[in-house]
């Protein structure tokens, strides 16, 4: 797997989604944190990505973060993304994105 | 000052798949199943509440709350509430009885921070599960997972706070019990009905109608430790702890339904009575205040939610 921008690469199983994979322990290499991680159950829309390249199948995402005319362009939640082929990706929902929320309300 | 309000009677959930959750809230978590009803909505209760059911999941495209609702001493302070809520200018819409099997008629309302509550006096009491009302053994023997023994609280994201802590105080009788305060900026609310830390609480939040977490009371830390070892048994998705909050004081463990819902299951922590002044946090004291150890806010529990 190859995430564009970060440029980290990572190996994950058929049976493994995407933050697993990325999470795979690797002797001697640092931890990738390149997708955010948040609810892995296709619920918060935190690890949003859109795949470039590659073959993959999916389980059930939220509609609000997902919706169908998205899915068709490639875009889904890393969570529920089980890669079938080598995978480009690039992330969508950037780490600053979630920083801090409650600042916001300041602004406003 | 109390105004009738009673307790957290329910809570709506929506998931991407009921069986898949009943797995969760039933297996894992513990809660009872108790009923189908013919939207094909799952009713189910810890095994210590008296009243039919607790929690509803609702499978839908998209993950989140539908509704809270607080159970209410009689008919006439529904009325009477649903009359204060109508004046105090909110959205209400009455819901009849039976809407929600074995649930009499509940009083529907908006708030500023984009959540609908419900009103309600009267739903079937069943009594606790498993066990005689006369005579009551100390607990049943058939219980699941974390044995979860009652639907708590839920902690709710949303834009204007101050607008739903105003609505529930002043119109709904409920009291500020603690907050989180940046100067004179309100980052986060906790607020009870009884003597319980909380039964609802608020976070600040950029957009409206946002769940963190449903919670579900367990007997002791150890009880809580039992629920992290089964979390891991089932390689549930895990969120942080075992550890405990500053805020409330409670000992928790966070984790995600399989539709990325968050779920508590929490122990002890401090009480509420109505004359204590409200405790608060300082914005700066934050990561002790959610995390009284690591004493560190994770970007997760700030910016995940459904």
């Amino acid at each position: 797997m190859t995430v564009i921008g970060s440029g980290d690469e990572f190996g994950c199983g058929e049976a493994q989604h995407l933050l697993e994979g990325m999470r795979n322990f690797r002797l001697g290499l640092p931890m990738i944190d390149a997708i955010p991680i948040g609810c892995r159950g296709g619920g918060c829309g935190i690890c949003r990505i859109r795949v470039l390249e590659g073959e993959y199948e999916t389980s059930k995402m939220s509609r609000k973060h997902v919706p169908e005319e998205d899915e068709a362009r490639g875009i889904a939640l890393a969570c529920r993304v089980y890669p079938r082929s080598a995978l480009s990706i690039e992330v969508l929902s950037l780490p600053d994105k979630i920083q801090s929320r409650i600042n916001k309300g300041r602004e406003s | 000052m109390r105004k009738g309000v009673m307790r957290p009677g329910h809570v709506q959930i929506r998931v991407l798949d009921i069986e898949e959750a009943l797995v969760h809230y039933r297996d894992r978590l513990g809660l009872i199943e108790v009923n189908r009803d013919s939207q094909g909505r799952a009713y189910l209760k810890g095994w210590t509440e008296v009243d039919a059911f607790s929690v509803v999941l609702r499978q839908a495209d998209e993950p989140g709350m539908d509704f809270m609702g607080f159970k209410v001493t009689t008919l006439d302070v529904l009325e009477s509430l649903k009359q204060e809520l109508i004046d105090y200018g909110q959205n209400v819409e009455v819901i009849p009885a039976g809407e929600l099997d074995g649930c009499g008629e509940r009083v529907r309302f908006d708030s500023p921070t984009g959540h609908y509550f419900e009103l309600y006096a009267e739903k079937d009491q069943t009594g606790k599960w498993g066990l005689n009302a006369r005579n009551p053994e100390a607990w049943p023997e058939e219980l699941k997972g974390m044995k979860a023994t009652r639907f708590d609280h839920c902690l709710l994201y949303g834009d204007d706070i101050d607008g739903t802590v105003d609505l529930l105080q002043n119109v709904l009788g409920f009291q500020l019990a603690e907050q989180v305060v940046d100067g004179d900026f309100r980052v986060a609310a906790f607020l009870t009905v009884s003597m319980k830390a909380h039964d609802i609480a608020f976070v600040r939040h950029e957009e409206k109608g946002k769940f963190h977490h449903a919670s579900f009371y367990l007997e002791s830390w150890e009880s809580v430790l039992r629920a992290a070892d089964l979390i891991s048994m089932h390689d549930i998705s895990l969120d942080i702890g075992p550890t405990r909050h500053g805020l409330t004081h409670g000992q928790t463990i966070y984790f995600f339904d399989p539709s990325g819902n968050r779920t508590e299951v929490f122990a002890g922590g401090d009480y509420t009575y109505p004359d204590h002044p409200v405790v608060t946090w300082d914005a700066e004291q934050i990561g002790k205040a959610i995390f009284y150890h690591d004493r560190e806010l994770n970007e997760r529990f700030l910016g995940v939610v459904t």
